[in-house]
């Protein structure tokens, strides 16, 4: 599904994906854990294509396809999902108006028709009912006013609608109180099929209690240093990252 | 000939048709008011309030003040330029000139009628003597032109306790007859204590002869008195037009002001609020979309003369290609005014290469317990805003039309009639080549 090989990328003058590597199949579910500033969120910056981020070295393959050099809204057409950190809010777009851009604009971009409204409408209130939305919700200009909770399971619900084949949840679980953190759990372990595969970018273990990781990977300083089961995220959370720090040194 | 001289010669032609009872105060009225435009004539760029907007071109033309020939228009030519599915009183003008045919005025209860019958019946003599000509009275040169040839326009009369079951719609249309046309149309309107009406004013032109709108509006709001109204601007390139809106405020109402502008050639909006009593609240809105050479100049002042009164003032702009903008704020806060609030907000995006905005904030606050704010921004659009619509599947060019479709529907979450809010979704998402409208 994903293969990202010996990726460098900064921001202007500043370097902060040093040679990481990382390999994600169909199926799985992989968590991204790590301190402060060891590059978590560029990771997912750098994989849906924000140009801010300049890669310097290295790929980015999406089923063998590589999609380094691409726009971000091609890289979401390619079936790239980042749900992210800080959603932003849009004042005047309902988020019914935006769901429709979106999906619409994703169709045209591979050549079908648009949705037909009846469709789009059924799917709507199917995936709305998954995250337990209120249709009230929908008519509201997007994520302005939204609690944190509401954002996040906002960007699920988009997930739900999009369809992607890779989905990043960039600390979702931030800003979460413990029955939102069930419900947007619940959504994506509904949502994970054997053709997709979702990348769960945290700093706690509490999320991960409810979206079981296959593989967990700690990012430090740019790079991947550890790799391990879900038992790993366990021990991160037990005795912190000083550790894996002082296994790098010796 | 200049355009000075003519409408002297003009001005003489109208005292022996139209102004013809000289021992009416309304003569007296209008003969000084030609003065004051003789003395003052037409403004210039080394006018502080005309500093960004120069009328050099516009008045360059050889305008007639009297249309010779009147056409009719049918109710199918101008039909989507009307509200047409909201039950409306209708004031319309067709080059200046009332359509009784497409209007409908009432008596009944209110007065909704026309300028003509009012400045000359006596039944209306002791409310134009109180009213007349007050607010508007030596404020700009312009508006003084106006005052001189007045004579058309709508005069409503709202009595106290009276709300008003449906919109008022005043519409100006212009049909070429003359090559180049001067209209003034000139609004009175009282709103009766407690009373409360919608008004929705537009002017458009049908022709790409060159038009040229000098109107004036004066607005009487009692006590507990609340107005509404909308300015619809999308006329054509070959219209401008100078709109010079008065509205004074008894305490206790509630007066707003929302202006789109989203056509013509040039734009100039004066609009000033005076705050007569106390817990008065006035609402200016204003939003521009501009692209080629349009240009739109809002000025406007908030005259606060009384305590516990609040003003918001919200106006956005959209300009693209060589479209140019100005917005001077005016707030004056009267020693007497403490307590008030006020607030003011000027948001620009700038997209064309070409395209400018001037804005400028003035406050002269002489009173010491009161809370003003102001801000202004201009930039282009959210980058981070436009990388999540991306990220979503929407295209760069599509996600910018989005985010200023966005950025333009907030300024409409006021618009309290429903059809005229839906053109002006159509007309905003249209000018930015927006396909929406999709609603639970």
């Amino acid at each position: 599904m994903l293969k990202i090989e010996n990726l460098h990328a900064r921001i202007e003058d500043k370097e902060i994906l040093k040679g990481l590597n990382i390999q994600v199949n169909a199926g799985e579910v992989h968590a991204i854990m790590g301190p402060n500033g060891a590059g978590k969120s560029t990771l997912a910056s750098v994989i849906a294509g924000k140009e801010e981020y300049e890669v310097t070295e290295g790929n980015i393959a999406l089923n063998e396809k590589d999609i380094s050099e691409l726009a971000p809204e091609e890289r979401a057409h390619e079936g790239v999902f980042l749900s992210f950190q800080y959603p932003v809010e849009i004042p005047g777009v309902t988020v019914t108006n935006f769901i429709k851009s979106s999906i619409n604009e994703t169709r045209k971009a591979k050549g079908l028709e648009e949705m037909p409204a009846k469709d789009l409408l059924k799917m709507i209130r199917e995936k709305s009912e998954l995250l337990e939305i209120d249709r009230k919700f929908l008519s509201r200009s997007l994520n302005e006013g939204f609690s944190g909770g509401e954002k996040k399971r906002n960007e699920i619900f988009q997930m739900a609608m999009m369809e992607p084949k890779l989905a990043i949840l960039d600390e979702t679980d931030s800003g979460l109180d413990i029955d939102a953190l069930r419900i947007v759990a619940n959504g994506v372990n509904k949502l994970k099929s054997n053709d997709n595969a979702v990348i769960v970018i945290t700093h706690y273990q509490r999320l991960l209690e409810y979206i079981v990781p296959d593989f967990v990977h700690v990012l430090y300083d740019g790079k991947i240093v550890k790799s391990g089961s879900k038992e790993l995220a366990l021990e991160l959370e037990e005795k912190g990252y000083d550790w894996i720090k002082e296994e790098l040194k010796a | 000939m200049e355009l000075k001289e003519k409408l002297a010669s003009s001005f003489l032609a109208f005292e022996n048709k139209v102004d013809i009872d000289t021992t009416s105060k309304v003569h007296d009225i209008r003969t000084e008011a030609f003065g004051a435009f003789e003395s003052k004539g037409f403004p210039t760029k080394k006018d502080e309030e005309w500093k960004y907007t120069s009328l050099n071109a516009v008045l360059k033309h050889d305008y007639n003040v009297f249309p010779k020939a009147i056409p009719t228009l049918a109710y199918e030519q101008v039909k989507k330029f009307l509200l047409n599915e909201t039950d409306c009183y209708n004031l319309i003008f067709i080059d200046g000139v009332f359509s009784s045919f497409l209007s409908e005025t009432t008596h009944d209860g209110l007065d909704v009628c026309v300028m003509s019958a009012a400045l000359e019946k006596p039944k209306y003599k002791m409310v134009i003597d109180a009213y007349f000509n007050q607010l508007a009275n030596k404020k700009n040169s312009l508006s003084d032109l106006n005052t001189a040839f007045s004579n058309e326009g709508a005069y409503i009369q709202i009595p106290k306790n009276t709300v008003v079951p449906k919109p008022i719609q005043i519409v100006n249309f212009s049909t070429g007859t003359e090559k180049e046309l001067l209209i003034q149309p000139r609004n009175l309107v009282i709103v009766g204590e407690n009373a409360h009406v919608q008004i929705v004013e537009r002017h458009q032109s049908l022709t790409e002869n060159n038009t040229l709108t000098n109107s004036v509006t004066e607005i009487f709001v009692k006590t507990r008195g609340i107005v509404d109204v909308y300015k619809m601007q999308n006329d054509r390139a070959s219209a401008s037009l100078i709109d010079s809106t008065f509205v004074s405020q008894e305490r206790d109402s509630v007066a707003s002001v929302h202006t789109f502008s989203f056509g013509g050639n040039l734009t100039r909006n004066n609009l000033e609020f005076y705050q007569e009593g106390t817990h008065c609240v006035s609402h200016l809105n204003g939003i521009s979309i501009l692209n080629e050479k349009q240009h739109v100049d809002n000025h406007t002042l908030v005259k606060h003369k009384a305590p516990n009164c609040e003003s918001h003032e919200m106006y956005k702009g959209i300009y693209d290609d060589r479209a140019t903008g100005v917005f001077n704020g005016k707030v004056i806060v009267e020693q007497a005014a403490q307590k008030i609030n006020a607030f003011q907000q000027n948001n620009n995006i700038i997209v064309g290469d070409k395209a400018s905005v001037n804005t400028k904030p003035q406050l002269e606050i002489f009173a010491d317990d009161v809370k003003c704010s102001h801000g202004c921004t201009i930039g282009q659009l959210d980058e981070s805003a436009l990388f999540y619509m991306q990220q979503r599947g929407i295209p760069k060019k599509e996600a910018k039309a989005l985010l200023m479709y966005a950025f333009s529907n907030d300024a409409l979450k006021d618009v309290k009639i429903p059809e005229l809010k839906a053109q002006l979704n159509k007309i905003i998402a249209h000018k930015l080549d927006v396909k929406i409208g999709f609603d639970l």
